[in-house]
């Protein structure tokens, strides 16, 4: 469904180039998301994530290497034909950007009209999404009498409005508490369950470890792990020689970095051993 | 795409952004009249030369008692001299200049004289004795003044030649001097108003940044993005076309048809009839320079 050949994109190529810290925002990545998959992208802010998803989103070109979404190569489709890519691509985002003065149905009746879909299907079709995100009864409603968590519903029901087959979710749960976050990976995963593929950047890892779903951790712009029923843990509990403890940022651009030699141990870091 | 979706669009488009709208509509309706004033008076300076070249003739005039011209020394015109003009004019070396010459008595030209100022208070103290007497001579070639001019005005009993196409070319460029700065002025708002809608469509954009960034979200295709703001602009620069065209309409009807036309009966006056030739350019040129204005604003500030 999604397949990156390795990908490279560097940002501001003129600047960079000769700079120290010259440093791509994907570097040579190499996947492939399967119909169907439910993926979570993780990794430190800056690793590369929204890049990788506005890759498949063609906002932006690849400098190196070919994205496929759905057999395409994104690159090699003509700039009129890009609305026929997205509209086979849903989008949900941490602010969820839902318009203030349209209603909940007008807010996804919105995403249908748009694409030129008839009066009566939008009629017909609005209340399912609705009923399949857990908003029944909320239509009249506007955004801003709404939760967090239900605007977010409503997000969602937007981004599948056009029943696409991918869904990607830029940190959906990023703005919620951790009971609502749990209906909105309920939602998510009733979508996946109906076909759509579903890739999900986020930092949340109590999320990724109940899920027990594929995870593809992207560091600096490179893969470092993909595991079909992954775990994430983004902080480090470590314990100095001295008895202090402190928390370490699970980025494995600090593996590179000397270690100012104060560590002792870090319990759940497996691969502590590296250089 | 719905064309009532894309109505809607531009709607709220135009209610959102209604002071930009309006300065768009007075920027446009004012350079528009300009630009159609200039093309008015153009129609008539043409519409005068057509009808006053046919008509227009080299007026001899002859000696009267009280003339004090050069060739004038034996007072009023005599029979004789008369007499000489007259076979000078059908000569052959006048003839192949001349269409037609036709001699004015003192009494005719007080007719004509009451004829041309018929509502002037002027006519009841005008009596024959004050105007000359005159021939009046068509030239085949109106150009050839000159000639006549040389073979007539050292003749005894000539006061003095005029040829009223002088007079006309004064009023034709007092009226092209008009047309031009009307079209400098028009030039200049016309630039303003393609800034101006250029500026607005930027600010309707950057308003509706949400809703386009859903569009693009949701795969709408380019021109439904782009259309409700071309239109956006469009309909603000036909409002602003429209008034201009009525404002004109209204100068014509009122000034031209209502008072000059009823005070100079002889002259050629342009009607509403060349407004409705006029107004349909006026409103093309506003659409269009509203649609490319729009059209190269949204390709630097609303990408697809």
């Amino acid at each position: 469904m999604i397949r990156f050949e390795n990908v490279t994109m560097v940002y501001d190529q003129k600047s960079r180039l000769g700079s120290e810290n010259a440093r791509p925002g994907l570097d040579d990545v190499t996947i492939e998301i399967d119909r169907g998959d439910f993926a979570f992208l993780v990794g430190a802010s800056g690793s590369g994530k929204s890049t990788f998803l506005r890759l498949i989103l063609r906002e932006i070109v690849a400098t190196g290497g070919a994205v496929h979404v759905a057999g395409q190569n994104v690159a090699r489709i003509p700039s009129w034909r890009v609305p026929k890519l997205r509209r086979g691509i849903g989008v949900v985002f941490q602010d969820f950007r839902l318009l203030p003065q349209k209603n909940v149905f007008e807010n996804v009746a919105f995403a249908m009209q748009v694409v030129g879909e008839s009066r009566s299907a939008i009629r017909d079709h609005v209340p399912e999404i609705l009923k399949l995100v857990g908003l029944e009864g909320k239509e009249k409603r506007r955004p801003d009498e709404l939760s967090g968590g239900e605007q977010q519903r409503v997000a969602i029901a937007r981004a599948i409005a056009n029943k696409p087959q991918i869904l990607l979710a830029d940190e959906p749960t990023g703005n919620l508490d951790p009971a609502t976050s749990v209906g909105i990976m309920n939602v998510l995963d009733r979508i996946n369950q109906n076909g759509t593929t579903v890739l999900m950047a986020t930092h949340d890892d109590g999320i990724v470890n109940s899920m027990r779903r594929r995870v593809v951790e992207l560091s600096l712009g490179k893969i470092v792990r993909d595991e079909t029923a992954g775990e994430y843990t983004s902080m480090i509990p470590v314990i100095n020689q001295d008895g202090t403890r402190e928390l370490r940022q699970a980025d494995h651009s600090t593996w590179h970095k000397p270690q100012t030699g104060s560590q002792a141990f870090a319990p759940f870091d497996t691969e502590d051993d590296l250089p | 795409m719905k064309i009532g979706f894309i109505l809607g669009e531009v709607g709220s488009g135009l209610r959102r952004n209604l002071s930009m709208v309006v300065s768009v509509v007075l920027v446009t309706f004012i350079s528009l009249t300009f630009v159609g004033t200039a093309a008015l008076m153009q129609m008539q300076v043409t519409q005068m030369k057509g009808y006053w070249y046919d008509k227009v003739q080299v007026a001899i005039y002859l000696c009267g008692e009280h003339n004090e011209g050069t060739n004038c020394t034996t007072g009023a015109v005599s029979e004789g001299q008369r007499g000489e003009i007259e076979s000078m004019l059908g000569s052959s070396a006048v003839k192949p200049y001349v269409d037609s010459f036709e001699y004015e008595s003192k009494e005719q030209a007080v007719t004509h004289f009451r004829e041309q100022f018929s509502n002037s208070s002027m006519i009841d103290t005008v009596t024959a004795d004050q105007l000359p007497e005159s021939f009046r001579v068509s030239l085949v070639d109106p150009e050839k003044y000159q000639i006549i001019k040389e073979l007539f005005s050292s003749m005894d009993g000539v006061d003095v030649v005029v040829d009223q196409r002088e007079l006309l070319e004064k009023v034709f460029s007092i009226i092209n001097i008009a047309s031009v700065v009307a079209i400098g002025i028009a030039g200049v708002m016309i630039l303003c108003a393609v800034l101006l809608v250029g500026t607005t469509i930027r600010l309707s954009a950057y308003l509706r940044r949400r809703e386009t960034g859903i569009m693009r979200l949701v795969g709408a295709s380019k021109s439904s993005l782009q259309l409700p703001f071309v239109l956006e602009g469009i309909v603000s620069a036909l409002i602003g076309a429209l008034l201009a065209g009525g404002v004109l309409w209204a100068a014509v009807k009122f000034l031209i048809d209502g008072k000059l036309a009823l005070e100079y009966k002889d002259t050629a006056f342009i009607s509403t009839g060349e407004v409705f030739m006029v107004a349909p350019w006026l409103i093309l040129l506003g659409v269009i320079l509203a649609g490319v204005s729009s059209l190269v604003t949204l390709r630097r500030y609303l990408k697809v």
